[in-house]
């Protein structure tokens, strides 16, 4: 597996800890999802939570704080740098809302503010489109991973755009890449990783489910089963039936 | 009469008082504010008595336990039963469907079925009506409440008080200010608003991925927006944003609150545990009534049957957590 700045993750699903039913049901499914990353959004919760912040830390997982709801780098910025104190990490997921609806990234302030942090020091994640310029200007700046959305936050449509995220996996095959948002279901999380995908983050898919938990454990396992079949060489497609045992020699009758 | 102690006189030891007072108990109430009021979160709440709602998300013991609220709130105030409704715009439908397995015993409106129910709300296509669930005014509900209790001779006195120094059984409802482990403060936020054009009778929930709102009628016009859920301790005033997101969804349920009167704002902190369940938690003759979260008037009166119950029969009920 890819490392994340110099991390090497336990398991490639990253998850997040917003719209749970309780803290409790999401320790729950924390631990029944074996997620290795926990993301945690700094603008609303735990702006001043010292209680929800103290849950988070002790899920004791890599912590992603993120800028999720800045719609500009400006914002991006100091949400970053407060994040940074709190949980005492570089590593941040830079979130820059450019359309309030569809929640895509706003790829100028995501770049302002990617060379900003990344010289400050920051370990950015940027949340991106599949767009390979601008994964290659993201990458000038400073990133080490990118994290291309699957589709728009929340949506759980899965992967809008197989080919422009081929493309990209295969333009930049040594950056670690995180599928982010639009995971809806755990065949979607299988599908990235099989594509050659480093990791999937999603929060709604679990945190919304009737039965979290046991959502929580179907990605789990998906993951799991997404990053063994990458592993292992998946055969290719063809366009005709081809049988798995020779033909010749079996009896007809 | 045997005397009992209620430490604080929010909505789960004015509720403790009054349930041990019909077993025979004689509670002395201290609260160091006095009578209920802006100090104590009760005072902020919406009031809706809607356990199928809330059961949507929240654990099933809430949806069990709080179905008997209407009829435990009824024995002191006003309860109003019109159900609640459940509205969604077009783009949304999907979550009202979601919603609508996850409730049972809801009826689905299509536009004609809401219109004759509610003809404000007709521009919403897509409804659910829960008929079995009611509503109240908080603070005329703590006042019935406390009336009730002076008609037993049972008042608040306004002191400081410290369980330790008590003799006797202690009740512990202090909220927030009772600081246990794990007891964390959940933020919300409130809009109180005058609109005498629009005459809602039940409370309505707007389903959105990004910005609910429920909005309770207080009747003569008056409405209250709830509210946000924010995992923070912060007590500052209401957020430019979080009236911005209210407001603007208040204004997609029905064009005419743009024209309503500010009449209030509110924010405080509700108490939860970690599995947002309350609990009575027993710590030798004192016991903690605490962690209500966004349930303090759906589910106060299960909280303090049980509290009550174990005191006088040594019932356990699934509330109570012996330290």
């Amino acid at each position: 597996m890819r490392d994340f700045y110099g991390v090497t993750l336990d398991s490639p699903l990253m998850l997040g800890t917003a719209q749970y039913p309780s803290p409790a049901v999401m320790q729950q499914a924390f631990a029944a999802s074996g997620a290795s990353v926990a993301t945690v959004s700094l603008r609303r919760e735990s702006g001043q939570g010292q209680a929800f912040g103290q849950i988070v830390r002790d899920l004791g997982i890599h912590i992603l704080p993120n800028t999720a709801g800045c719609h500009n780098a400006r914002e991006a910025i100091t949400t970053a740098r407060m994040a940074r104190e709190i949980f005492e990490t570089n590593w941040i997921k830079l979130e820059v809302i450019g359309h309030a609806d569809t929640l895509q990234p706003d790829p100028f302030g995501l770049l302002e503010a990617a060379e900003t942090l990344a010289a400050d020091g920051f370990e950015v994640f940027p949340y991106t489109t599949e767009d390979q310029v601008l994964a290659q200007r993201l990458i000038d700046a400073g990133c080490r991973v990118l994290m291309p959305w699957g589709a728009p936050i929340g949506s759980g449509m899965g992967l809008n755009n197989r080919y422009g995220l081929r493309t990209l996996r295969e333009a930049f095959p040594d950056i670690p890449m995180v599928i982010d948002a639009g995971i809806g279901l755990p065949s979607h999380a299988a599908d990235a990783l099989e594509m050659g995908f480093d990791a999937v983050l999603l929060n709604s898919a679990v945190a919304q489910a009737g039965d979290p938990v046991a959502m929580a454990r179907a990605f789990g396992l998906a993951v799991q089963a997404g990053a063994l079949a990458a592993g292992a060489d998946p055969m290719g497609v063809r366009d005709m039936g081809a049988p798995s045992t020779p033909l010749i020699g079996k009896a007809w009758l | 009469m045997r005397d009992i102690t209620v430490i604080g006189a929010g909505v789960a030891g004015l509720f403790a008082a009054w349930h041990l007072s019909q077993q025979g108990w004689h509670p002395r109430i201290i609260d160091r504010n006095g009578p209920p009021g802006p100090h104590g979160c009760s005072w902020w709440a919406g009031g809706m008595l809607a356990p199928i709602c809330e059961g949507v998300t929240a654990d099933p013991l809430i949806a069990r336990l709080g179905a008997q609220a209407a009829d435990d709130w009824a024995q002191v105030t006003t309860v109003t039963r019109h159900g609640t409704l459940v509205v969604a715009l077009d783009r949304d439908r999907a979550e009202l469907s979601r919603f609508a397995r996850r409730a049972p015993g809801h009826v689905m409106l299509d536009g004609a079925a809401l219109a004759e129910l509610k003809p404000d709300l007709a521009d919403h296509r897509h409804a659910l009506h829960i008929p079995p669930e009611a509503h109240l005014n908080p603070r005329q509900a703590l006042a019935d409440l406390l009336a009730a209790l002076q008609d037993r001779g049972i008042t608040v006195e306004t002191a400081e008080a410290d369980a330790q120094d008590i003799a006797g059984p202690v009740i512990d409802a202090r909220g927030m200010a009772a600081s246990l482990p794990d007891l964390r403060g959940v933020r919300g936020e409130m809009i109180v608003l005058h609109a005498p054009d629009i005459t809602l009778t039940r409370p309505v929930r707007l389903l959105h991925p990004r910005h609910p709102l429920y909005v309770v009628p207080r009747g003569g016009g008056i409405f209250m927006l709830g509210a946000t859920q924010i995992e923070s301790d912060a007590r500052r005033p209401i957020t430019a944003r979080a009236l911005l997101e209210m407001l603007s969804a208040a204004y997609v349920l029905d064009a005419r609150f743009a024209e309503a009167s500010v009449l209030e704002t509110g924010t405080d902190l509700r108490p939860a545990f970690r599995d947002n369940i309350p609990r009575v938690t027993v710590r030798g003759r004192v016991l903690h009534l605490n962690g209500l979260f966004r349930h303090g008037y759906l589910m106060a009166p299960a909280l303090a049957r049980q509290a009550a119950d174990y005191l006088t029969h040594q019932t356990r009920g699934e509330l109570i957590h012996e330290d």
